[in-house]
């Protein structure tokens, strides 16, 4: 690894001030993980931004789920990262230690297969998430289409309609964008190069390995300094220019887009993917008759600025005092992904 | 979330492959992409394989030095 060689690259930047932001949730475990925050340049800061699926939605969607699992024979399927979100109705660990079915499942399919073997049971997957995920929870709606019995909680979120407004708020003041890897694997180079160019922001999608992290600084801050308005693929591994188009295509045969609420951010207009209507069959919120209702943050959360990239987590007046990730306010510092749990694991108090 | 990680395949049976990741064998969809081979390298996520990928490639990404170092010796 040539992480010092790098780290000299760095040193040129000297004199460069700007706010970087890390959009994806696993860059800012793995900046933390690796102690890349130290290594910058000293006016140049490292962000936050709201590629946490977990932390950007709405506590409201916890407390529809808590809900639908305390019904009669309903099975709750989730990503781990689900289980200790906080919302004014608890979070569904708390469910599940109540008696519960509430069973985590690593992949959409999984919970396809709980539903088969179940059949007398109504089953309900979480389906949290952003572009690398869309296609996985796809696949397993068309794998659904003729059960009675498999249904579809949905708050699965678009990268790019989020950095179009992080981009046009003025107070966001980034000036560049580390872009996420995964998500690029599906959309593409080209999703981010209307957004580079509108509104001024050098972008470098980037892997996550240490290298990748170091590399994928030096070309951002080096693109800032020459004001290059680009997008640059540091991840040529897997992302190219036009994404997995077998993905997108069964993205679009299962969804249409939707405006959806993101914490900090607000409602962004088709930000969202909903079911399509031939589907609607599988949408738990129709099958359940229910509705998602907004909820306000807990006291005190400033979860929504992080995602926003408006303050680091320490420059909250909770964090470590009284949210920790033993006792939680907020997602963030919940999901392993979470911008304040990184920082507090990582002692960036 | 949106974490990845690099797998190869050991067998194909329609749209599932059995692929080793970190020594354990797990079965991924592969619908998602195209040209998979047994001995291919995939990107797994959520069960799912959502890229293709060259051996150097994914000894890249596993971020593994002594791997790496094993590879390049190994011409």
């Amino acid at each position: 690894m040539k992480v010092d060689n790098i780290k000299y690259d760095l040193s040129r930047f000297g004199e460069l001030s700007a706010n970087l932001m890390e959009v994806c949730g696993t860059h800012t475990m793995a900046f933390s993980r690796y102690g890349m925050y130290d290594m910058l340049p000293k006016d140049v800061r490292l962000l936050s931004g709201p590629g946490c699926p977990v932390c950007v939605t709405d506590g409201g969607f916890i407390s529809t789920a808590i809900g639908l699992g305390r019904e009669k024979d309903v099975i709750i399927t989730t990503f781990g990262d689900m289980l200790r979100v906080p919302s004014r109705c608890g979070c569904l660990e708390l469910v599940r230690a109540e008696g519960a079915d509430v069973r985590v499942v690593y992949s959409p399919h999984q919970s396809v297969d709980i539903a088969q073997a179940n059949p007398k049971k109504r089953v309900v997957f979480l389906a949290v998430g952003f572009e690398t995920t869309i296609p996985t929870v796809a696949l397993s709606i068309l794998a659904s289409r003729e059960l009675k019995n498999h249904y579809f909680l949905t708050a699965l979120r678009l990268i790019p309609p989020a950095l179009n407004i992080i981009g046009s708020r003025k107070e966001s003041r980034i000036n560049g964008f580390i872009l996420p890897g995964h998500v690029s694997v599906i959309i593409g180079r080209m999703a981010y190069e209307k957004i580079a160019e509108r509104y001024k922001i050098p972008s470098v999608i980037s892997g996550f390995n240490a290298n990748d992290l170091m590399s994928s600084l030096s070309i951002l801050l080096s693109m800032i300094k020459e004001k290059r308005n680009e997008v640059v693929n540091n991840y040529e591994r897997v992302v190219t220019d036009v994404g997995n188009k077998r993905a997108q295509e069964v993205m679009e045969e299962c969804f249409d887009v939707v405006d959806i609420k993101w914490r900090g951010l607000g409602v962004i207009e088709k930000s969202g993917m909903g079911l399509k209507a031939d589907l609607s069959h599988l949408d738990a919120r129709k099958a359940f008759e229910t509705e998602i209702t907004e909820e306000d943050e807990p006291e005190g959360c400033a979860c929504g600025d992080v995602l926003a990239g408006l303050i680091t987590p320490p420059e909250c007046s909770l964090f470590s005092v009284v949210c920790s990730p033993d006792d939680p306010i907020g997602p963030c510092m919940v999901s392993s992904e979470g911008a304040c749990a990184a920082y507090f694991k990582y002692g960036r108090l | 979330m949106c974490l990845a990680i690099p797998a190869k395949v050991i067998k194909i049976e329609g749209d599932i492959a059995e692929v080793e990741l970190a020594d354990v064998i797990i079965k991924a969809n592969i619908q998602l992409v195209e040209g998979v081979e047994v001995g291919s390298w995939l990107l797994i996520h959520a069960g799912y394989a959502i890229g293709v990928m060259s051996e150097e490639e994914a000894m890249e990404s596993l971020d593994l030095i002594s791997q790496v170092l094993k590879y390049n010796e190994s011409g």
